[in-house]
């Protein structure tokens, strides 16, 4: 833990503080219909045109159920256009490696897992993806699913803010103009800035290259260098915290993240928007101090966890010290030279953190405790900033569990920014956590057990609990990193997984969308000297606790059969599996 | 039933046009700036010697003689294959795992005369995440120089000028970590002694 960790780290949360409002100010034009934004000369006409070509009525507000139909129908058609693609991937252009189509089973996991923002991969892009799957069977809910998950955190605030009404805005509308205004113009700047880094844009065959050293023979061995049009998906999978990789290794692959200013700016593209969305809460409910306690104790999280897991890699495994190896350069294995051990740590905890789930080191060879942060982290619910969207609606679920609490402790009705929070508002955010905890401890136990679940292990002993368990944490939670030796190409994880992925979106939004159409129907009460701020010390302090408290009441049994009794048999015995 | 009917047109549609915009038009443009402003990154930063690919400058290639410095072990496929990008995956109470770091270690001092007391330092003995890192540290290039000098009939000096021209630091002194880039080292030496 060095000098120039500290610096990386103070200088990653100044520049996210600052980008905080100019982003939460943008958000504020962008999901406003209304709204107008400087790109307006260059893009207003194609989104006049998308509104007339596909018969959308802008002005037109849904209410909940009508907002949770047409997201449902979208969703429902992407999934089924991206299994066709894969599954026909043989036949169609832009495949100059001939690969073959997926099985179904592989091609139904993708498209759900792309569909849900989770991008858990059981494949490896770069042996298994033509140049035309990457760039439009999965690049497409790169996009879309990002601004899904923007459109209903905006549908969410929207009922916070209104009163007695059901209309919490247009659906089609907010996706279209989050994809035009907010997606597709960054998207295309930070692709450039990734291809002046090194990262690859072409449409070219792979290049079969020389190698340097000559084979005894005196004939030079061959090296087969992938190319392809990486860097406009690199981009977008930050960006709209999606983290499927174009290849295998994801950003720890050269190719995805060169340098180590590519690693820094892809780190900031995650937080990037679920930052800026805080700001945007606070500006719609007229209440920009709750924005902004809401971003502390987002903060005060994040902090936690990225200094405890640089400093559980820093020093490194104890059992290599026997065998002379410096440990106290930490544990290297599964990591980067570019990169090291701050910036390995840093990036597993903001890709977990928020629902991203690229990587620029593999999780699964952390140490026992390091790997223990991305983990917890997603079983918190990745409600630190958090993925675009998600992250936001997720962290106001807590927000009103906080509300309740506070109200239960000085016996008053809970309120929230002038609402009665009611039984049936505390029910749906209960039912939205359910929906993640059933999923993640339900097949994380029947994969424990069951030969399909113990078969696809990568490690033995407790590494082996924790690689299944990350695997349906990740799932339900949409991250989609991964302890990756974990095999989960068969048939029945990728079966299990698309299902926990499938409820850990869409269970986890119908409830939302219903309880953004109860709050918006309530009347305003005026605030009185009992009301509970939602701003300041006691409210922030409060809601870490509710976050922390029910992620730890709920895993923390599986989470000390698996890393937690790692770390100790690593350090104070010798047995190895 | 027909609000359902105009949803589904209403997504069908709005599908078709985004595709075209955004698994199009924006990869397209994407390549064409890309090609337009930094065409030696966008096809791949390939290292060109003798008028024949060698490489590129971001991915390891394998080294095993004496004359050569070593990247770091791979597991890539069955190492170093681009195709296969990847970790171990092994955990820190592995054995498979702790056993191959350990044929690692010896082989790494056999091959650079060291006494069993030197320390290695740790990514000279691990693999990386991607199995293409390109990079090594110092440290690990400081324990391989005299091997190199020694198989190049050079004296040690030489090489660590080399290895100075080719070193990175940090980015604007503080992002990531200083490194040497192998392949590129490799290739100073054969070019130029």
């Amino acid at each position: 833990m060095n000098i120039f960790g500290w610096i990386q780290l103070a200088l990653f949360c100044g520049v996210l503080l600052a980008l905080t409002k100019p982003i939460g100010l943008y958000l504020v034009r962008v999901l406003d219909v209304q709204g107008k934004t400087f790109l307006d000369p260059a893009l207003k006409p194609v989104e006049l045109f998308l509104y007339r070509f596909c018969r959308i009525d802008p002005a037109y507000e849904q209410n909940w159920k009508q907002y949770s139909l047409s997201l449902g129908v979208f969703s429902l058609i992407g999934i089924v256009f991206t299994y066709a693609l894969l599954r026909l991937q043989a036949f169609l252009p832009l495949n100059p490696q001939h690969f073959p189509g997926l099985p179904p089973d592989l091609a139904f996991n993708t498209a759900i897992s792309f569909a849900t923002n989770t991008n858990w991969q059981n494949y490896g892009g770069e042996s298994t993806m033509s140049y035309a799957s990457q760039m439009v069977a999965l690049t497409f809910h790169n996009f879309v699913s990002s601004a899904a998950g923007i459109a209903i955190a905006a549908a969410l605030v929207r009922g916070i803010s209104r009163r007695e009404t059901q209309a919490l805005g247009n659906f089609w509308a907010d996706l279209i103009r989050t994809t035009l205004y907010l997606l597709l113009p960054s998207s295309l700047i930070f692709a450039v800035v990734l291809i002046s880094q090194g990262v690859v844009q072409n449409l070219n065959p792979y290049t079969v290259s020389d190698c340097l050293e000559q084979a005894v023979s005196g004939v030079s061995p061959k090296q087969t260098i992938v190319q392809g049009p990486l860097a406009s998906q690199e981009a977008i999978k930050m960006l709209g915290t999606n983290g499927g990789g174009y290849t295998n290794a994801n950003s720890s692959h050269p190719f995805e993240n060169p340098t180590p200013l590519s690693n820094f700016l892809e780190m900031l593209a995650i937080f990037l928007i679920p930052s800026g969305l805080t700001w945007y809460l606070g500006r719609i409910v007229g209440n920009q101090r709750h924005g902004w306690a809401v971003w502390t104790a987002m903060m005060m999280l994040f902090l936690c966890a990225v200094v405890f897991c640089w400093w559980a890699e820093s020093h490194g495994n104890p059992r290599l010290a026997a065998l002379r190896i410096d440990i106290a350069s930490g544990n290297m294995e599964g990591k980067e030279v570019r990169f090291g051990i701050f910036n390995s740590a840093l990036f597993a905890t903001v890709t977990t953190d928020a629902s991203c789930g690229a990587v620029n080191a593999m999780h699964d060879s952390f140490t026992p405790l390091g790997g223990l942060v991305p983990l917890v982290n997603i079983l918190l619910g990745e409600v630190v900033f958090g993925g675009v969207g998600a992250g936001l609606y997720g962290m106001l679920i807590f927000v009103l569990l906080s509300v309740f609490l506070a109200g239960l402790m000085v016996g008053r009705t809970p309120e929230y920014l002038g609402k009665k929070i009611e039984a049936y508002d505390i029910k749906l955010c209960v039912l939205v956590l359910l929906a993640l905890i059933f999923p993640i401890l339900g097949f994380s136990a029947w994969a424990s057990v069951a030969t399909w679940g113990l078969a696809g292990r990568n490690n033995l002993g407790p590494h082996g609990l924790s690689e299944i368990f990350y695997a349906f944490a990740s799932g339900a939670g949409n991250n989609g990193s991964a302890f990756a030796g974990l095999n989960g190409n068969t048939p029945w994880y990728n079966t299990t997984l698309a299902v926990a992925m499938l409820s850990g979106r869409f269970l986890m939004i119908v409830p939302i969308l219903a309880l953004a159409g109860n709050l918006a129907r309530k009347k305003l009460i005026p605030a009185s000297s009992g009301s509970f701020p939602v701003s300041g010390g006691t409210f922030t302090v409060l809601l870490v606790s509710t976050v922390l408290i029910v992620g730890a009441l709920t895993f923390f049994p599986a989470l000390a059969l698996g890393p937690i009794v790692e770390h100790f048999i690593m350090t104070a015995s010798t047995a190895a599996f | 039933m027909k609000n359902f009917m105009k949803e589904i047109t209403t997504g069908l549609r709005l599908t078709a046009t985004l595709v075209i915009l955004l698994c199009g038009i924006y990869p397209i443009v994407t390549l064409v700036i890309g090609q337009a402003f930094f065409p030696a990154q966008a096809d791949g930063s390939l290292l060109i010697r003798h008028g024949a690919i060698n490489g590129s400058e971001l991915i390891a290639q394998s080294f095993s003689g004496p004359r050569y410095f070593h990247p770091r072990p791979s597991c890539a496929g069955t190492g170093y294959d681009v195709l296969h990008s990847g970790g171990s995956n092994l955990g820190p109470t592995s054995a498979a795992w702790l056993e191959s770091v350990k044929a690692r270690a010896t082989v790494y001092r056999q091959e650079n005369g060291l006494s069993a007391d030197v320390l290695i330092p740790a990514d000279a003995v691990t693999a990386s995440g991607s199995g293409l890192d390109p990079d090594i540290s110092f440290q690990n290039a400081q324990l391989q120089v005299s091997r190199v000098a020694r198989a190049r009939g050079l004296r040690e000096e030489v090489i660590w000028a080399k290895i100075q021209a080719v070193a990175e630091g940090r980015t604007l002194w503080i992002l990531g970590e200083p490194r040497i880039n192998v392949l590129r080292l490799n290739m100073d030496l054969d070019n130029q002694l």
